[in-house]
């Protein structure tokens, strides 16, 4: 509990996850406002007021992540920290926790805040959460923060270098995964077995214009929770190697 | 205590600490001394478990640092003034420590006043001098009230005033029955703040004593001499001592003789002395002839 309080005065005593946090609220929930803005009176669907959520806002919460890491090698924090927690494993996981638990807040008040958006600025249509992959699609947003968080602080830990952190978090999620569906045959069976897409994955809402989310097209292999525990396996895992290299390396 | 055992650090091929065995009493203030690049911060660095030996340990007390349950508690230290988050204020940066280590939130409050920095407490670190980062950073060394206290290079780039505070600072505490342990690559400096050195050169033991003793080893003396008569004087004292003449403005530097005895024999002799006058050689002059061995980079 001590270690989770340190962590939290040194992340809200600097002013990055301020921004970070107004500019995921700004981007997510913006680009809902113009999509239900732009869109035929009475169309908007739940898919649709979560595009924001889970592919553009998320894009700043993995740099929010990465940055809690970062800035304390770029600033060399991170010896202080040491010098007062010499138990580096302890640390770094509460620092995890912290980030991730304050990314999962987030994520639920993006989403629900962009769908809330919607239902007030498009009356007509149906955005009723009534079923359970409805209901998967909006809060399930908040986990998905959440264990990204945990994949940027283990890639953070990893690089030391907001720069490269930051490359590398960004062109893995936006780009490098979506291309590899283009190589032929092979690509969407290899697509099936990526962290983002799996993630993508456990919050399609399938159903009639399954086509147009996310993920489409990709032959996945696990149920939509499966998706969500192969994801945060991942996560998990990096971060296991992350811990045991920062352990072993000199400060 | 600090005891250092036969410690090693290698970074591939280099030697940056090698087979280097040490003891810092408590209750004294110890130098450590040596040229740049000498491998002192790296010592430190083991010492404060951020760095892990190749060979050999050093602990505190017969523990690690990290094996420490409350380590500020213990150890205090400013390995670099800098390692603080530009954007949080001085406040913050030593609450999180506070916190970490179960001190009591007031005690923030205290070292604040301790070094004088209680009117920029909620100011940003980012646009602190580098005199007021010190003392921001000695505040964080100060926070656990500990019997140890670790200091790289303190007056490194300070002003003359913040060179004295610092100085009368570590003798405080010294003179509080703490353990400091302060390097530097001055031992100008290190003369008037340690009772005790350690002087490495190359990542190596030169040697372990009291201040004064290295001093007085370290330093010859030699007597400078003034004379109409410089060239028969000069005859007759080389036959008991070596003498050279000073490039500058030709008086005979002697060594070997002290200086009453140099007047006898130019009384006795009936010499002329326009000049008699004993000399102590630099400390500076004497820390490089001990080091200039081990100095890593030379210019020519």
């Amino acid at each position: 509990m001590t270690l989770l309080a340190v962590e939290r005065i040194k992340l809200f005593s600097t002013r990055s996850p301020y921004w970070c946090t107004a500019l995921a609220l700004v981007l997510g929930v913006g680009l809902t406002a113009i999509i239900t803005g732009t869109s035929e009176k009475g169309q908007m669907s739940i898919g649709l007021t979560q595009l924001g959520s889970s592919q553009l806002a998320l894009a700043v919460v993995l740099v929010m992540s990465a940055l809690a890491v970062t800035t304390e090698y770029r600033f060399n924090t991170i010896r202080a920290t040491f010098l007062a927690v010499p138990g580096r494993t302890s640390a770094l996981i509460a620092k995890t926790v912290v980030v991730a638990f304050i990314a999962g807040v987030l994520g639920e008040i993006i989403a629900f805040g962009s769908w809330g958006l919607a239902k007030v600025m498009s009356p007509t249509s149906d955005l009723a959460i009534n079923t359970g992959a409805e209901w998967r699609h909006v809060a399930g947003v908040g986990l998905l923060y959440a264990v990204g968080a945990v994949l940027a602080i283990a890639v953070g830990i990893l690089v030391r270098q907001t720069a490269g952190a930051v490359a590398i978090l960004l062109v893995w999620n936006m780009l490098l995964e979506g291309l590899i569906g283009i190589i032929p045959k092979v690509g969407i069976k290899i697509q099936a077995w990526l962290p983002f897409q799996n993630a993508n994955h456990f919050l399609a809402l399938g159903g009639g214009n399954a086509a147009d989310q996310p993920g489409a097209g990709i032959d996945f292999k696990l149920s939509q929770w499966g998706s969500l525990a192969y994801f945060a396996g991942i996560a998990v895992a990096l971060l296991v190697v992350a811990l045991v290299v920062a352990k072993r390396r000199d400060a | 205590m600090i005891q250092a055992v036969r410690l090693r650090k290698h970074y591939g091929r280099t030697k940056a600490v090698d087979d280097l065995s040490f003891t810092v009493k408590p209750g004294r203030v110890t130098g450590f001394l040596g040229p740049n690049g000498a491998g002192k911060s790296t010592t430190m660095r083991m010492i404060l478990g951020l760095d892990t030996p190749t060979g050999g340990d050093v602990t505190i007390d017969g523990k690690y640092y990290t094996e420490l349950k409350q380590p500020l508690r213990k150890v205090g230290a400013l390995l670099d003034a800098k390692w603080v988050h530009p954007n949080r204020s001085a406040r913050a940066h030593l609450k999180w420590m506070a916190v970490s280590n179960k001190i009591p939130a007031s005690r923030v409050d205290e070292v604040l006043e301790i070094v004088g920095l209680t009117e920029v407490a909620h100011k940003k670190a980012g646009g602190f001098s580098l005199g007021m980062s010190q003392r921001l950073g000695i505040a964080g060394a100060l926070l656990g009230d500990p019997e140890v206290l670790l200091f790289d290079e303190p007056v490194n780039g300070l002003d003359p005033e913040g060179i004295l505070w610092i100085r009368q600072f570590m003798h405080r505490l010294a003179d509080e029955g703490r353990t400091v342990f302060v390097s530097s690559h001055l031992l100008s400096e290190m003369a008037q703040t340690a009772q005790d050195l350690i002087v490495i050169g190359k990542g190596q033991l030169i040697s372990q004593t009291t201040t004064e003793q290295f001093i007085s080893d370290a330093t010859q003396d030699h007597v400078r001499v003034r004379s109409p008569h410089a060239v028969k004087l000069r005859e007759i004292l080389a036959a008991n001592a070596t003498v050279t003449e000073d490039a500058v403005d030709g008086a005979l530097v002697v060594h070997g003789i002290p200086a009453p005895q140099i007047g006898e024999i130019a009384a006795e002799n009936q010499i002329v002395l326009h000049e008699l006058s004993p000399q102590r050689g630099s400390l500076e002059e004497a820390f490089m002839q001990l080091t200039k061995e081990s100095v890593e980079y030379h210019a020519h």
